[in-house]
């Protein structure tokens, strides 16, 4: 193949990835925006929205009267609320407790981390589980085949994004929980917001959001207990380069993140490429910690 | 801290040096299995002791701490695998790199606060793990390999393969950290770095640099890492990434958090509850780790200040620092 079609490919693939690392970034990005705190167990979300789907679709499955596409349409509305009902639960008896103080939450959220995966691995064994793509239609671009269920997942993800934008922008929830936002205090005395409530919804609301884009995945990669670290971590370069808690900003570094990560696997050594992206966050955090495009602090 | 009467300035040290004689005496008694298991908590001991000076003490909370555990191990493993080098030399270079690796990243990460800290800090240690499989010609990768036993005699006959002399050695060298410890967290560094938790800007006041100080209290934390990194190797003759992953940097965070943060005794303490619950738990499921994070997160909740922590504030024994 020539260097055009590859890089064709390569920007496809990438954009996929975007689509996918930026529901789960924003999830992530919200909860930090929201509640100021670092949800170390956000890939355990991710994972187990993604061991959900392939437990609804194997159910629906056995079930016999169903087609893969019911089967994946099944998981995709039922996987997501499993993932946010244990967030709901993590929140109400675990971080609630802490008042949201920064390092006993990060250090009960690693807890969560551990006690998500190891959960699921007692539960579902640690094997590796596919679940079959809801339609195998084959988009034909002349040079190669591409698949259809990947071209579905980017406009289903971009659909979602503009959904939540418009629940941010223009809903009274929405309203709600940019107050909480930018001042939690004023909220509760002024607005007469109970804060609590907010912080709960949106912490729900982040899980569910990594949940979705995890159901999205397991057709093209399969379900594993231990699959969550890789989205945490992305997702942490997402929501630092983007500026931590600004929501413009993570959907330009998602977009960025996963278009480089597509073309530079391409021409790197895919661990070399992870490495370099590390050391540059982190040298973005220190030298720019506002993030590439977020303000700087007021 | 400050209700130090003249009969705790006595008995504190003596307890503190009577901890390890009292496992040196209680070695003898105990299997071969648990003599094994003696040597590697004291090992492991070193790294949560270091780790404690940084975010027991200092406040810092660190989730990078593996990186200089690992550069400790693969500097003294590859040492003395590839460079031929004695023990004693390898172990020197491996804690030496950690202390080096620990110098530039805490002088980068120490830039930041808060949250952005521990993010920094786990960053570069997931970027040395990846560096670490990325080489693989060197590292074997995830494998790691296997220090030959001829390879592990120091000096002219120091076998430090053999149980017994692997023990010594192991406490031995946590006595030293011991005695590091306690020494720096009852002297000036130490008032200073207890007043840096709490708050940053009195320290400043008082005419103490805040930086300097945690910046020392982050390169010797990462140099007992690397000790303890450079000790495993060599008496365990195994090298291996797993020690490198973001696993460790948070069971030092879990052994400091179950012995008491900010207590000199609590990480031994820690370690050794915790190795010998992972232990048992192993036994019955694969998902051992449950219990690291049940833990984790039952210690937030309701216990905080950890078993010596506890003690210290319950019963006001203000002589256990």
């Amino acid at each position: 193949m020539d260097l055009g079609p590859f890089l064709l490919l390569a920007t496809l693939e990438g954009l996929l990835m975007a689509a996918v690392l930026a529901l789960t970034a924003l999830g992530l990005s919200l909860v930090f925006g929201v509640l100021r705190i670092v949800n170390v167990a956000h890939g355990e979300f991710y994972m187990l929205g993604a061991v959900s789907a392939w437990w609804i679709a194997s159910l629906v499955g056995q079930a016999g009267i169903a087609s893969p596409a019911i089967a994946f349409l099944a998981a995709l509305l039922l996987a997501p609320p499993i993932a946010g009902l244990v967030a709901f639960l993590a929140e109400r008896l675990i971080l609630r407790r802490l008042d949201y103080r920064p390092e006993p939450t990060i250090v009960a959220t690693i807890g969560l981390l551990y006690m998500i995966q190891q959960g699921v691995l007692t539960l579902f064994g640690p094997d590796a589980r596919p679940v079959q793509a809801p339609f195998d239609w084959r988009l034909d671009l002349y040079w190669f085949g591409w698949s259809g269920y990947k071209v579905a997942v980017i406009l289903f993800a971009v659909m979602l994004l503009l959904f939540v934008r418009w629940v941010l922008t223009s809903t009274r929830a929405g309203l709600v929980m940019r107050a909480t936002e930018i001042d939690t205090e004023m909220a509760r005395a002024v607005g007469g917001i109970d804060t609590r409530r907010v912080y709960g919804a949106v912490f729900t609301l982040g899980a569910m959001l990594a949940a979705v884009a995890a159901v999205l995945i397991v057709p093209i990669q399969q379900a594993h207990y231990l699959m969550g670290l890789d989205p945490l971590l992305l997702s942490f370069i997402v929501v630092i380069v983007g500026g931590l808690g600004s929501l413009r900003g993570t959907l330009v570094a998602a977009l960025l993140i996963g278009l480089s990560d597509g073309i530079v696997s391409v021409f790197f050594a895919p661990t070399l490429a992870k490495i370099l992206a590390t050391l540059l966050v982190a040298l973005v955090l220190v030298f720019r910690p506002q993030g590439l495009f977020g303000e700087a602090p007021r | 801290m400050s209700g130090a009467s003249p009969r705790s300035g006595v008995v504190a040290p003596l307890l503190h040096l009577a901890v390890p004689l009292a496992i040196a005496a209680l070695y003898p008694f105990l299997s071969e299995y648990h003599q094994g298991n003696a040597a590697r908590i004291l090992v492991l001991a070193v790294f949560a002791t270091g780790y404690n000076l940084l975010f027991g003490y200092t406040g810092l909370l660190s989730l990078g701490h593996a990186l200089y555990l690992g550069a400790g191990l693969y500097g003294t493993g590859l040492a003395v695998t590839n460079l031929g080098l004695d023990p004693a030399l390898a172990f020197l270079l491996g804690t030496g790199l950690a202390g080096l690796v620990s110098l530039v990243v805490g002088a980068l990460a120490l830039r930041t606060t808060g949250v952005a800290f521990m993010i920094v800090t786990m960053m570069f240690a997931q970027a040395g793990y990846l560096s670490i499989l990325h080489w693989n010609r060197f590292t074997r990768g995830d494998e790691g390999f296997v220090i030959p036993s001829v390879r592990r005699v120091a000096g002219v006959a120091l076998d430090l393969g053999d149980p017994d002399i692997r023990f010594a050695v192991a406490l031995a060298l946590y006595t030293l950290a011991l005695g590091i410890a306690y020494g720096l967290v009852r002297g000036d560094i130490g008032r200073v770095w207890l007043a840096l938790r709490d708050s940053e800007e009195r320290v400043e006041l008082l005419g103490h640099d805040p930086v300097r100080h945690k910046l020392l209290a982050f390169v010797v934390s990462g140099v007992m890492a690397g000790a303890a990194g450079g000790a495993y190797a060599l008496l365990f003759g195994y090298v291996g990434a797993s020690f490198a992953t973001i696993q460790y940097s948070i069971l030092a965070l879990l052994w400091v958090l179950v012995g008491g943060a900010a207590t000199v005794l609590g990480p031994l303490l820690g370690t050794a509850l915790m190795f010998y619950l992972v232990d048992v738990v192993s036994g019955y499921t694969a998902a051992w780790l449950f219990v690291v994070g049940a833990v984790l997160v039952g210690l937030v909740l309701l216990a905080p200040r950890g078993l010596l922590g506890t003690l210290q504030y319950r019963y006001r024994w203000s002589w256990l620092p």
